[in-house]
């Protein structure tokens, strides 16, 4: 399981954002692609553990599935594939490496809390 | 409550390997020396496997190696057998290599003497397949007593691969290997891939996957110019 690590991957970039925009994050939003090699249920485990100590602590991963999509060369369109298991259009059933989407693993947003929340959580 | 704010970020988790994968494969290109990585399951024979790569280039190529494992330095030792540099990685706890091990395995090493370097990953079909390691070719194994579908089981490991080896042939008719049903098995998730059957052991298909790294590093160096 290599899930842990990748979960302080993400901490560390949305850590390094958030001090960069002085936010503090509620939230990280991720993309990952179903050729990452990250297994969720994992990844979303792990987080927790990787948040532990951190000013993240508490935050919550919002995992966005992306599906494989490849392109066909003969019918000259992108086309998700219902599997990973058949690397084949599958309207025409020809077979295709070339592959545009499905190997992300990608922190694509933060959700930040608003200076009216913050002062909130102060005063309680 | 208000709808949350949202602050787009994009940023790529394995950014920082990346970033060494791409130095260390510029590195090798500049260096002229051909880079193979080994992912395949435990117990699949890769420790042999290299063995005999390694030993049956050596006549003609300078060769090097570096090996993952998780605790013991058992490969490294089988694999100096073969007289070639062999550096052991013993990465812990941890199930895959990534680049900055490697970086930090070369350190003390010249690129520019050898032809050939071969990466041996951990023993594992999964996590491996996350993490670039700047290699030019990487080879995914099985042997035939690991079953047919072993390609359908890790898709990821075998797509995201160059090359498939499949090894231990002298089991075939023993474990009644089919091997049509396992060359459509890799096609299916790897179309195109090209397939070696062999057996490290007697040597038989050897010959023919020794010729074709030959030929990769012949073309790299092509490119190159070196």
């Amino acid at each position: 399981m290599h899930e842990l690590s990748i979960a302080m991957g993400i901490v560390d970039a949305a850590l390094d954002e958030s001090r960069r925009r002085g936010v503090e994050v509620s939230a990280v939003h991720l993309r990952l692609g179903a050729l990452s090699g990250v297994v969720k249920d994992a990844l979303l485990f792990s987080y927790e553990v990787a948040c532990q100590d951190t000013p993240l602590e508490g935050s919550q991963l919002i995992v966005e599935d992306v599906p494989v999509i490849v392109f066909c060369g003969p019918c000259q369109a992108e086309r998700e594939l219902p599997s990973v298991q058949l690397f084949a259009c599958p309207e025409c059933g020809t077979p295709t490496m070339d592959v545009r989407h499905g190997r992300e693993l990608e922190v694509f947003a933060l959700e930040v809390k608003e200076e009216e929340e913050l002062r909130k959580e102060v005063q309680a | 409550m208000s709808e949350p704010r949202l602050v787009e970020v994009r940023r790529n988790v394995l950014k920082q390997n990346d970033v060494i994968a791409r130095a260390l494969r510029e590195q090798f290109r500049a260096a002229g020396v051909f880079v193979v990585s080994l992912v395949s399951s435990p117990g699949s024979g890769k420790t042999t496997f290299l063995e005999k790569t390694l030993t049956q280039l050596q006549p003609r190529y300078r060769v090097a190696a570096l090996v993952g494992d998780l605790a013991t330095e058992n490969d490294a030792v089988r694999l100096a057998r073969s007289k070639a540099p062999v550096k052991q990685i013993t990465t812990g706890t941890l199930c895959h290599l990534e680049a900055a091990m490697v970086q930090n395995a070369l350190q003390d090493w010249d690129l520019r003497t050898m032809d050939f370097l071969f990466i041996e990953n951990v023993g594992n079909l999964v996590c491996p397949s996350s993490y670039d390691l700047g290699e030019n070719l990487r080879l995914v194994l099985m042997s035939v007593t690991e079953g047919e579908d072993k390609p359908l089981k890790y898709p990821t490991i075998f797509n995201s691969s160059d090359v498939a080896v499949v090894t231990k042939n002298e089991l075939a008719d023993a474990v009644e290997f089919d091997w049509s049903a396992a060359r459509t098995s890799i096609q299916s998730v790897r179309p195109g891939m090209q397939i070696f059957r062999l057996s490290a052991k007697t040597g038989e298909g050897m010959e023919a996957y020794l010729n074709f790294l030959a030929q990769q590093l012949a073309e790299q160096r092509a490119v190159a110019h070196i």
